[in-house]
């Protein structure tokens, strides 16, 4: 499940090569998203002291995690590698459940389709979701 | 019992009432198979379904894919009781399509692709919250009697 083919990769470049643009506004709708449709998720950002899913620091929050994306897909051909560090801080420090991973990963297929329609075809759509997959696992590599 | 606010039904109830189900419906059967590919395990008197052109283009799914979305009628007209509504199409899921219930977790996340492509920004985050909350009492209701 975990294996990225060369098909993929290039899908996964090319199509991000389109909606970089928008990787902030990405984030900030995948986030704000996650934390209204899934409320159990806010329990991770308590200290915050503006909770709201469109306040500053979710949206700060978005930002940040959209660009950590933006670097899984340049290191695409090693996830586990390239992602090692963030591995090591989403395990000691985050300590996020993996589950959480796949959340996110759902709403920002959603925006995604929101934000590009026509792009965002089945073929796209498919290997956006492994690759998003393979992210999770690469970050969740240090956990145990 | 799953309770709705006056607001979750309204939500429910416009978005059915303006569902193209000839087009929505493909296209979120014809993504499921696509991008979770084991779930053609189920569709193998369904023809060619080789390649993602092939089931993009394959009428036996189209018109298998509005079947399934005007299942989701009797959930709309039964919101308070879906869980009964769905009691026998849950036995024959299981009993004789024998559907691992997971696959209708995958179906519903592609039909909400779909929808959220289709809707835009208007398919704002409490709207998804809603409907994703619907989805997943159908989904539920769906898994309820197999054993």
């Amino acid at each position: 499940m975990t294996t990225l083919t060369a098909k993929d990769k290039d899908t996964v470049k090319a199509f991000w090569a389109k909606v970089s643009g928008k990787a902030e506004d990405i984030g900030k709708q995948s986030l704000a998203r996650m934390l209204v449709v899934y409320p159990q998720t806010k329990t991770y950002f308590a200290h915050w002291k503006d909770q709201s899913p469109d306040g500053a620091p979710a949206r700060k929050h978005g930002i940040t995690v959209m660009t950590g994306v933006a670097n899984a897909v340049s290191k695409i051909d090693n996830l586990r590698a390239g992602l090692l560090e963030l591995s090591e801080l989403h395990a000691f420090t985050l300590r996020v459940d993996p589950a959480n991973f796949k959340i996110l990963a759902h709403n920002m297929l959603v925006v995604i389709a929101i934000m590009f329609p026509e792009e965002f075809t089945p073929e796209v759509h498919v290997a956006m979701d492994k690759f998003l997959a393979s992210l999770a696992l690469a970050l969740a590599e240090k956990y145990r | 019992m799953v309770e709705w606010s006056e607001q979750e039904r309204t939500i429910i109830t416009s978005i059915f009432a303006s569902l193209d189900y000839e087009d929505i419906g493909p296209k979120a059967l014809s993504r499921c198979l696509i991008v979770y590919p084991w779930t053609q395990r189920y569709f193998g008197a369904f023809g060619n379904l080789y390649n993602a052109e092939a089931i993009k283009t394959n009428p036996n799914i189209a018109a298998h894919g509005i079947k399934v979305l005007h299942g989701l009628d009797r959930a709309v007209k039964n919101m308070d009781n879906i869980k009964a509504t769905y009691a026998e199409l849950s036995v024959l899921h299981s009993e004789k399509l024998h559907v691992d219930p997971d696959n209708f977790k995958l179906l519903s996340d592609c039909l909400t692709i779909v929808i959220a492509a289709k809707m835009g920004s208007s398919f704002t985050p409490e709207i998804q919250a809603t409907w994703q909350k619907f989805l997943a009492v159908v989904v539920s209701a769906l898994g309820r009697q197999y054993h």
